[in-house]
């Protein structure tokens, strides 16, 4: 298990997407967001990326006003934790347009589906900015033909997905 | 609904309680909408983990959404797998999800191989057939399927290294194209090709290439094209080049690639990023160990990052520190750590480096004086959170002296840990573990020199018990000491008299609840009205060191068995037999079979078992085999009695194990009962086997090297100095490592053969229960590496041939309280046979859960002699000799017990 949680927390504090890959009790869980929003919210500017947090390690980094975190064993090579979280902002940008956090709240669910292509249980599964967007896309179109088509049937819908 | 449901994710996501909404989740998957579905599917992956109750509705969804002909369905569903599908419910899926490994579509390909990636993480068993899968998949036209087959072959190559060295070859190859830019321009990322994909290849060559020549060779071509080709200038490159440096290290050394890293450290530190200065101490930590004199160059930064505001890098610089701290450097080394260790808050770190002060002090202690002021210092900050172990550590130091032959260097040494200790008692608030030690010591040595008077410290030995009053273990190591101390004054011949705040502390501890304290109280009360003759057998003078024997077969008891027997008395069945049921050991055997017989069970059921015939041994039988006892059930009328195993001259191994069940059942059951835990055990204290006190030979037996007067290293503000006291003269550590004082690396690992070093009689109470890594033991860190047999059954064998040599049955005693509380002495075994078996120490404490001996109702001692001692002296003098032994509270590892009792 490379990566044990991803959480997503404003300069507020307030928490805006959690994603955990190992089992945390709902205790346990807001545990962590206590702690670990009170130790990275303050940390000052020029600091390295990286905390050491009850044996693991959280690698953060800050984009406007949101910090994104993920949480990794001892072992694991931080640097490249720290380009994951830039390669999911990155997709997120080219899949809103210049993402912001307020797209991240209204539309947190699609925010999910992305970082569901790019990390499954704890893995990076898909490393080309291209696939991953193309997948997203695959779904929303159906999503949208299912839409218009609102009375048709689940037959219709996967004539529409194989065109 | 679709709304409701994801307003319901963010409210869960936000920390409130959803859960009345799992069930419309669960029920939104089965929808026909795919729509509506991939809702649901985020839903409940988010809502529920592994175990909960409602995945048992969701598994029928997934399998037929599996056999969709919609491959965003089989994705979604390949998601949810990948979250939600447990242990029990691999096998409703897995044919399934072998099949979509063949499905057209690349993504489906991708999470297949994730899920069967998530089934190995999980039950390894499950997917062990499907291996050869991965390895197909590894050639997959897509790189985004190569590279998702790269994750679970980590894994597995991380188990199992052997059987994947084939693939060197090819991973070797695939490397060396995703360098050259043959993948998709598609996975190109700030212009490196490719990186994860690398640096997941990285890893995988540094598992294959570690300690293994041939494989690496083939790598360092291409691990020194990557070396070349990155660019140092963006994060992704610095982050492949870390993981080359993590391979090379990991491979076998090649002179131009540690060069290379060697170089990539060096820009790492001297970068500005606290980012890369951290890769490069964490890289620097890793290279050390292969080329330790590359750390030289890189002192000041390394200063530098040790003085850094940033308390990450700070951490990971003492963690460098810890990895490259030798006998020279020690000293400085481990001062800044317990400086930095005042200044946290942090228990969980501050639990961390304590505990690598320790073990630094250990390892390295350039003198004793040192030693104990060091571990006064680690006490005084941290002493709740260290490992009880290290007090007992302590302790044994410092009753054994250290090695020198000359008693005046142990006495002077043991007088001023007294002296230190009476001044750290003035301090307000002390942890319970210093205070444990403190009190022996005081005990022990408070009135040796005979620079303070017995009143004095019997005094403040119950100044503690008062101050701490709420502390029961600290209060019976103060009654201890204050019985050791007034019979060292009866010995000598001088009168006692008791302090009045000595005689109100006792009336109190005589009616105390803890039945431990009572029974201390009691001793010390019987002590006292001795003669002197009789409390100087008793409780000699210095003799924390001599072995005890006991015997732990109570073959003593034979003859009362016998006779019971002969009066018409029932044999004893052991409990597992009389109830029929196989597991009621202690507690905590208990509830691992708890924990392991949740779930479904697909089984069948075991058939009864038959042995219970075997092994109810004839009625006449002679000690040899399990002797009959009567039955124990009825502690207010009879006397309980224990089963009276003795090694018998051919025990085989079969036979030792039957006798360690019936005897961890007997235990196990006891605690069960109130009423017969209340029952003292004194009476057991009749230990037939022969005290061997034979204090020269203890001594002779350690002869060790006396370390030499090293050059003494100042600490100097500066940073100069301050790195050449961490860096300076490599070269002559390496000698004086190598001839290791006190070098007891920790290992995990419960039993050491460890070769000629007969100081193993390191007395072995004290490391009856406890786990060896705090064997003080004398020889290089290397020879304890050599196998440590984990088979405790193996080394049991092994211990009972030469023990039935030596003819001497193990004896073994214990007292019935020691179930809960961790101080009251635990059990105490000792082995006569010196050199030979260096294990049993450990063993033989291991395999010994304490014996209880009931005797009905509230027993004084009084009663409990009269039924069992043969003499009240007699054994009074044999249960205080092992009190006086015992200062090493028994704390159990379940673990072991686990291990031995199944």
């Amino acid at each position: 298990m490379m990566i044990h949680f991803v959480l997503l927390i404003s300069r507020q504090g307030k928490v805006r997407l959690t994603k955990w890959y190992s089992t945390y009790s709902k205790k346990e869980r807001s545990k962590v967001l206590r702690e670990l929003s009170g130790v990275i919210l303050t940390r000052g500017p020029r600091l390295c990326n990286f905390v050491e947090w009850r044996g693991l390690k959280v690698v953060y980094k800050r984009y406007a006003s949101l910090y994104f975190c993920m949480c990794i064993d001892p072992d694991g090579n931080e640097l490249e934790i720290l380009e994951i979280i830039h390669h999911y902002v990155e997709v997120l940008d080219r899949y809103f347009g210049s993402v912001c956090e307020l797209d991240l709240i209204y539309n947190f669910h699609k925010a999910y589906y992305i970082l569901d292509e790019i990390l499954i249980s704890g893995e990076l599964q898909e490393s080309s900015k291209r696939t991953v967007v193309r997948s997203v896309a695959a779904q929303d179109s159906l999503v949208e033909a299912a839409k218009e088509e609102t009375g048709s049937t689940i037959s219709n819908i996967i004539a529409h997905a194989a065109k | 609904m679709k709304e409701y449901i994801i307003r319901l994710v963010y409210v869960e996501m936000l920390g409130h309680d959803a859960s009345f909404g799992y069930i419309h989740a669960v029920k939104m998957i089965h929808d026909d909408s795919l729509l509506v579905k991939r809702t649901g599917y985020l839903a409940v992956t988010l809502f529920l983990n592994e175990d909960h109750d409602l995945i048992i509705l969701i598994v029928n969804t997934i399998q037929k959404d599996l056999k969709s002909d919609n491959y965003l369905v089989v994705c979604a569903a390949l998601n949810a797998v990948c979250k939600l599908i447990n242990e029990e419910t691999i096998p409703a899926v897995l044919p399934q999800i072998v099949e979509l490994l063949a499905h057209p579509k690349e993504a489906v390909r991708k999470k297949a191989i994730m899920a069967l990636h998530r089934f190995y993480q999980k039950s390894p068993s499950s997917v062990s057939h499907l291996v050869s899968n991965f390895r197909k998949r590894l050639c997959d036209n897509d790189p985004g399927v190569m590279g998702a087959t790269l994750c679970p072959l980590f894994d597995l190559i991380t188990n199992d290294v052997n059987s994947y060295k084939d693939l060197v070859i090819s991973f070797v190859s695939i490397l060396k194209q995703v360098a050259e830019r043959r993948l998709p321009k598609a996975y190109d990322y700030h212009q490196m090709p490719a990186p994860f994909i690398q640096i997941k290849l990285l890893k995988i060559l540094a598992l294959l290439g570690s300690s293994d020549k041939q494989a690496s060779e083939n790598m360092y071509t291409v691990v020194g094209d990557i070396f070349r080709k990155c660019d140092s200038s963006s994060n992704i490159g610095n982050a492949v080049l870390y993981e080359c440096i993590c391979c090379v290290s990991s491979i076998y050394p090649n002179p131009k690639l540690l060069e290379s890293a060697a170089d990539a450290i060096s820009r790492f530190l001297k970068s500005d990023s606290h980012n890369l200065k951290y890769m490069g101490i964490d890289a620097l930590g890793r290279l050390i160990k292969i080329s330790p004199e590359i750390a030289e160059q890189h002192q000041l930064a390394v200063i530098d990052c040790l003085e850094d505001p940033d308390d990450t890098l700070k951490r990971k610089t003492f963690e460098l520190l810890y990895k490259m701290t030798k006998s020279t450097n020690v000293e400085v080394i481990v001062d800044r750590m317990i400086d930095y260790m005042n200044s946290i808050n942090d228990n969980h770190y501050k639990t961390e480096i304590a505990s690598r002060c320790v073990e630094l002090a250990e390892q390295f202690a350039p003198s004793n004086q040192w030693f104990i002021q060091t571990m006064n210092k680690v006490f005084e900050h941290a002493g709740d959170l260290v490992n009880i172990k290290v007090a007992h550590n302590l302790m044994r130091l410092i009753a054994e002296g250290f090695g020198e032959d000359d008693d005046t260097a142990d006495s002077q040494l043991r007088s001023s840990a007294v002296e230190s200790y009476l001044h750290i008692l003035g301090e307000p608030k002390l942890p319970s573990v210093f205070l444990q030690v403190i009190c022996w010591v005081l005990g022990e040595y408070g009135t040796a020199d005979g620079k303070y008077s017995a009143s004095y410290i019997t005094g403040k030995l119950c100044d503690v018990a008062e101050a701490y009053s709420n502390d029961e273990t600290v209060k019976a190591y103060a009654v201890t000491a204050l019985m050791k101390i007034y019979a060292f004054e009866i010995a000598a011949g001088r009168k006692v008299d008791m302090l009045p705040e000595c005689h109100s502390l006792m009336e109190e501890f005589l009616a105390s609840h803890s039945t431990d304290l009572q029974q201390r109280a009691y001793e010390l009360q019987a002590v006292i009205g001795l003669d002197a003759h009789a409390v100087e057998s008793i409780l000699p003078s210095d003799a924390s060191c001599e072995d005890i024997e006991v015997d732990k077969a109570l073959s003593f008891l034979n003859d009362y068995i016998q006779e019971a027997i002969e009066k018409g008395a029932q044999p004893y069945i052991p409990e597992s037999e009389r109830t029929g049921m196989l597991n009621i050991s202690n507690f905590r055997n208990q509830d691992h079979h708890e924990a392991s017989s949740h779930g479904l069970r697909f089984e069948a059921y075991e058939l009864p078992k038959q042995t219970v015939q075997a092994r109810i041994p004839p009625a006449s039988l002679a000690s040899t085999e399990l002797v009959p006892v009567p039955e124990p059930m009825y502690p207010r009328e009879s006397y309980q009695t224990t089963t009276v195993p003795s090694v018998s001259s051919d025990a085989a191994s079969t036979e030792l194990k039957l006798r360690l069940d019936g005897v961890q059942k007997r235990w196990g059951r006891q605690t069960h009962f109130p009423s017969t835990s209340t029952s003292n055990s004194t009476s057991l204290k009749t230990v037939n086997g022969i005290t061997q006190v034979d204090g020269s030979n203890t001594a002779n037996s350690r002869t060790r090297e006396t370390y030499d007067s090293r050059k003494q290293v100042e600490i100097s503000p500066e940073k100069q100095k301050l790195a050449a006291s961490l860096f300076g003269g490599p070269s002559k550590t390496e000698k004086k490592s190598a001839t290791g004082h006190k070098s007891s690396k920790p290992s995990s690992h419960m039993v050491k053969s460890h070769a000629p070093k007969s100081s193993m009689e390191v007395a072995s109470e004290k490391t009856s229960v406890q786990q060896p890594p705090d064997l003080l033991d004398f020889g290089e860190p290397t020879v304890k590496s050599t196998a440590p047999s984990l088979d405790p059954f193996k080394d049991l064998e092994g211990l009972l041939e030469p023990t039935t040599q030596v003819s001497s049955a193990v004896n073994h005693s214990s007292t019935a309280a020691v179930t809960k509380s961790p101080d009251i002495m635990g059990l105490y075994t000792e082995t006569t046979a010196g050199a030979h078996h260096k294990d049993s120490d450990i063993l033989s404490g291991l395999s010994n859960p304490p014996m209880t001996n009931m005797v009905g109702g509230t027993t004084t001692m009084q009663v409990a002699q009269s039924s069992k001692g043969p003499n009240l002296k007699d054994s009074l003098e044999k249960d205080a000799l092992v009190r006086q032994m015992g200062v090493t509270p028994s704390s159990q590892n379940p673990n072991l017990f686990k291990d031995i009792l199944g």
